[in-house]
């Protein structure tokens, strides 16, 4: 799945978007999250607060306990500030 | 229903872009537009430029979602959106909102429910520019409250 990371999600994890394969035991947001958090230093950074940072699974917002099962793209970000 | 929604780094004119969504519609008699102007200041700080970053693709259709609300909602006859993205200069516009209806209540009710709704729901980020580098922009609890109020009342309990 391709995973896409905006504002200082993606500054922190240093890239804007990267294919991943996370085992078949991260089945949540919340999970994925907390593997992705295991993956190195930067990644421990973006995702210290998992709480704060909001997901979108294809394009819609999604809550953490959403699985992740048949994802094409998954995006992290913080909390939105348009208008 | 007319509806126009665009996502774009150029300016915008904000009376063009009404003028166009009601041309030669008889049926119109109320048109409400709201554009959302970038400050010269942050917190009490002067800031040199606001930059905007946005998910493409999820952010139109964020905005389509709630739109497609809107006209469930109210009786439109027409809705502009228009949202800026990249760098942008204190004084500029960074947003309009128009929404056209036979009476007013309509277009009032929608320009301020679809306002409320980009500011907490739409995937776009502010980092503000000032002399001393760049932060980006919290969330701010008072927005999140302002497009709460347009969520259905809790059910009440049935008596006991």
């Amino acid at each position: 799945m391709k995973l896409l990371y905006f504002a200082w999600v993606r500054e922190r994890v240093g890239k804007a978007e990267e294919q991943i394969d996370p085992p078949a035991g991260v089945a949540t947001i919340a999970e994925l999250m907390a593997w992705l958090a295991r993956r190195g230093e930067e990644y421990a950074y973006a995702f210290e607060n998992p709480k704060v940072i909001r997901a979108a699974i294809d394009r819609g917002h999604v809550r953490a306990d959403a699985p992740i099962r048949g994802a094409r793209e998954i995006a992290f970000f913080p909390p939105m500030t348009g208008g | 229903m007319a509806t126009t929604i665009r996502l774009q780094r150029e300016a915008f004119d904000a009376a063009a872009e009404a003028a166009r969504m009601t041309h030669g519609r008889g049926e119109v008699g109320a048109v409400v537009t709201f554009t959302g102007l970038c400050r010269g200041e942050e917190n009490g700080e002067p800031i040199v430029a606001l930059m905007l970053e946005h998910y493409p693709g999820m952010a139109e259709a964020e905005i389509a979602r709630h739109v497609e609300e809107a006209r469930a909602r109210w009786p439109l006859l027409g809705v502009t959106v228009v949202h800026r993205f990249g760098r942008i200069v204190p004084g500029e516009a960074i947003v309009l909102v128009a929404t056209a209806s036979r009476h007013r209540h309509a277009a009032f009710a929608a320009a301020a429910f679809l306002m409320d709704y980009l500011k907490t729901r739409a995937p776009f980020w502010k980092q503000v520019e000032t002399a001393a580098g760049e932060v980006w922009v919290e969330a701010k609890a008072a927005d999140d409250a302002a497009a709460e109020r347009w969520s259905a009342p809790p059910r009440r309990e049935a008596a006991k």
